[in-house]
């Protein structure tokens, strides 16, 4: 079957781990990765897993894409570089998947609002956070029962599987959260916390979704959704679980999450970045098989949109 | 050898009242404005240098996990630094629960310092908050928590790192309230070694084992210049270092903190202990927190846990411990909670 070629910029350790699913997807095929760092780690494990390497940034890979056939990328950089990426790919007709908390782009969260995305003719994606991956599917859940005024998550995630982009720029990381907890999950009004716990052996990922309903919450309907939305996650988290709740106090639904990782290539406490690899690798999947299909043309962005 | 009062006698001590931050979670976030008020006057009368004016967790705070305050911190600091005369006022700031544009709100109220807060090892989620606090040209500190779960060489790399980003004080603060005199010793001495002579070091206690003013002590032989407590020490878990018993202790002892002593006993003892459910007192759940070194305000969440389930909250804070759960995950608490009475089959 004919695959979507893509590139991935970012050999750290979202780029690596991406790389790895990407090599098993049925309809993607990375070809290309980007990098800064000459002889940096992540370069030298693409190149031998067959991939085409550069250590010039999105600029050494800008003379390839035509030749090349790059119809994807995703940006595993940070959220100051991303919008610069971004411009220059899409000028080439590359759809961008954004993996960074730049969210210039649609926010994606794929089991809410990926179906959405499709027919938008929409050049840049982003991902939001790895918290908002793992809280904004039970945010939804409770919304499409019935109204949220408030929704509140508190991600934790172990030490180790944060890297030093997110920790320079955890105000960004909070407030993409934030925002996107109401936006996507469907909340008049959204919060976020973060927490960093360095604990040995490291922690798996926690997630705690707090959701205000506006009336009294239907506690059948909430947990029949909350139950679905949790295998909807598991199509591409495996290691996604209801650990407790949905638990109800006056209007307060309580939900609590475990998110263990696929263990690709970071270990498995660091379900945080799994679920957002495989976030990123499931959009991109949808767009492919549409490109496949001939449901999606993509075009060249002559001006930055 | 040289005498604790050897090393202390004319020292200059900054007391930095924490009654309306830390006291906040024992309040559970309700204080009134008129009670913020009249305590926060009565401190500045009394000399009172600094004196802290937030949610128990920080800017940002007021949520479902720890609970909404009575007031919006906006509300807080405005009605306080309009009340007070010479009292610097300052706020807690943790990244990842309070974002920038909160603490540009507090500067904007009229607060001047800021206690900018991480766990003992994830200084470096700090950057951005010290950066901003500089920037606003606020009394800038780094504030170090849970300051015992990491060997001291480690806990001085990571005031190292605060102090580069522009910290121009650093706190060791022992959250669970579970440090012994050496220990503090230990860290103190090692980071007046460490950092810069200008860089001011600072102290925060918990009085779970009953400790507090000992360990002050402890940490002012060993080169603090800071003192962090609470009028009748009110503060999470069971309280902070009493503040009134920190001055008298302070002018025995010939540590000059310019505070009127009895001005502070009488604010503590007409202020503040009248709006208090129950005075702090290390029953057995606070000790519990010291001797297992659990997050202090742990404390509530346990309690009611308890209540809800039919559990022992010092079952509860022993697992919390032995799961190395960290300030701000009082979430976990009723995860943890949920979990036991499911073993158990109380649920």
């Amino acid at each position: 079957m004919e695959k979507i070629k893509c590139a991935i910029i970012g050999p750290g350790n979202i780029g690596t781990d991406l790389l790895y699913k990407l090599l098993r997807s049925e309809v993607l095929e990375p070809v290309w990765m980007v990098g800064i760092e000459p002889g940096s780690e992540g370069l030298a494990r693409a190149d031998k897993l067959g991939l085409k390497t550069t250590s010039e940034g999105v600029d050494g890979l800008v003379p390839h894409v035509i030749a090349d056939g790059v119809q994807i990328a995703f940006d595993a950089t940070s959220a100051y570089v991303h919008p610069e990426n971004s411009r220059k790919l899409n000028e080439l007709g590359v759809l961008v998947i954004d993996l960074t908390p730049a969210a210039i782009g649609p926010l994606c969260v794929p089991p809410v609002n990926l179906k959405d995305l499709a027919g938008r003719q929409t050049m840049n994606v982003n991902m939001v956070t790895c918290a908002g991956q793992a809280t904004i599917p039970m945010v939804a859940a409770v919304s499409r029962v019935q109204e949220v005024a408030y929704a509140e998550i508190i991600a934790t995630v172990a030490s180790k599987s944060i890297g030093v982009g997110t920790r320079k720029n955890i105000d960004e990381f909070t407030r993409t959260t934030s925002a996107a907890v109401a936006k996507v999950g469907g909340a008049a009004q959204g919060k976020a916390i973060v927490i960093v716990n360095p604990a040995e052996p490291p922690l798996m990922m926690r997630d705690t979704v707090y959701c205000e309903t506006v009336d009294e919450p239907d506690q059948a309907a909430i947990t029949a959704s909350v139950q679905e939305m949790t295998a909807a996650v598991q199509e591409y988290v495996p290691g996604y679980r209801l650990k407790n709740g949905p638990t109800f106090e006056g209007r307060i639904v309580s939900i609590f999450l475990e998110v263990e990782g696929l263990g690709d290539f970071l270990p498995k406490y660091a379900g945080n970045l799994d679920i957002m690899t495989a976030a990123g690798a499931r959009t991109a999947e949808m767009f492919a098989r549409d490109i496949l299909a001939g449901r999606l043309k993509l075009e060249a962005v002559k001006e930055n949109a | 050898m040289m005498s604790l009062e050897d090393k202390v006698r004319g020292r200059k001590v900054k007391l930095h009242d924490m009654c309306l931050r830390d006291g906040m979670h024992s309040m559970r976030h309700q204080i009134t404005l008129e009670q913020m008020i009249d305590i926060a006057s009565g401190l500045d009368d009394a000399g009172v240098p600094l004196i802290q004016v937030t949610h128990g967790d920080g800017l940002g705070g007021s949520s479902l996990s720890y609970g909404r305050g009575l007031h919006s911190d906006r509300e807080y600091i405005t009605a306080v630094a309009k009340n007070v005369k010479n009292a610097a006022i300052s706020v807690l700031h943790v990244p990842g629960i309070g974002t920038l544009d909160e603490l540009r709100m507090a500067a904007d109220c009229g607060a001047t310092c800021v206690h900018v807060a991480s766990h003992c090892t994830e200084a470096d989620v700090t950057e951005q908050h010290i950066g901003l606090g500089r920037e606003l040209d606020l009394d800038t500190v780094g504030f170090l928590m849970m300051a015992h779960m990491t060997p001291p060489e480690h806990l001085i790399g990571q005031a190292l790192l605060m102090e580069s980003y522009g910290a121009q004080t650093i706190y060791c603060v022992d959250s669970a309230g579970y440090m012994l005199p050496d220990e503090v010793t230990t860290r103190i001495a090692g980071l007046r070694t460490a950092l810069q002579d200008e860089t001011e070091i600072g102290f925060h206690a918990h009085h779970n084992l009953g400790m507090g003013v000992a360990n002050s002590l402890a940490a002012v032989a060993a080169g603090a210049n800071r003192i962090d407590g609470s009028a009748a020490g009110l503060g999470a878990g069971a309280g902070n270092t009493p503040l009134e018993l920190m001055a008298a202790v302070s002018e025995r002892l010939g540590i000059e903190t310019g505070v009127d002593l009895f001005k502070l006993m009488d604010v503590a003892e007409d202020r503040v202990l009248p709006i208090m459910p129950q005075p702090p007192r290390a029953d057995r759940d606070s000790i519990t927190l010291g001797f297992a070194g659990v997050y202090s305000t742990f404390l509530y969440k346990a309690k009611e846990a308890e209540r809800k389930y039919g559990l022992s909250a010092r079952d509860i804070l022993i697992e919390l411990g032995r799961k190395k759960m960290i300030g701000g995950q009082e979430d976990m608490i009723e995860d943890t909670a949920l979990s036991m009475a499911k073993a158990r089959a109380l649920i």
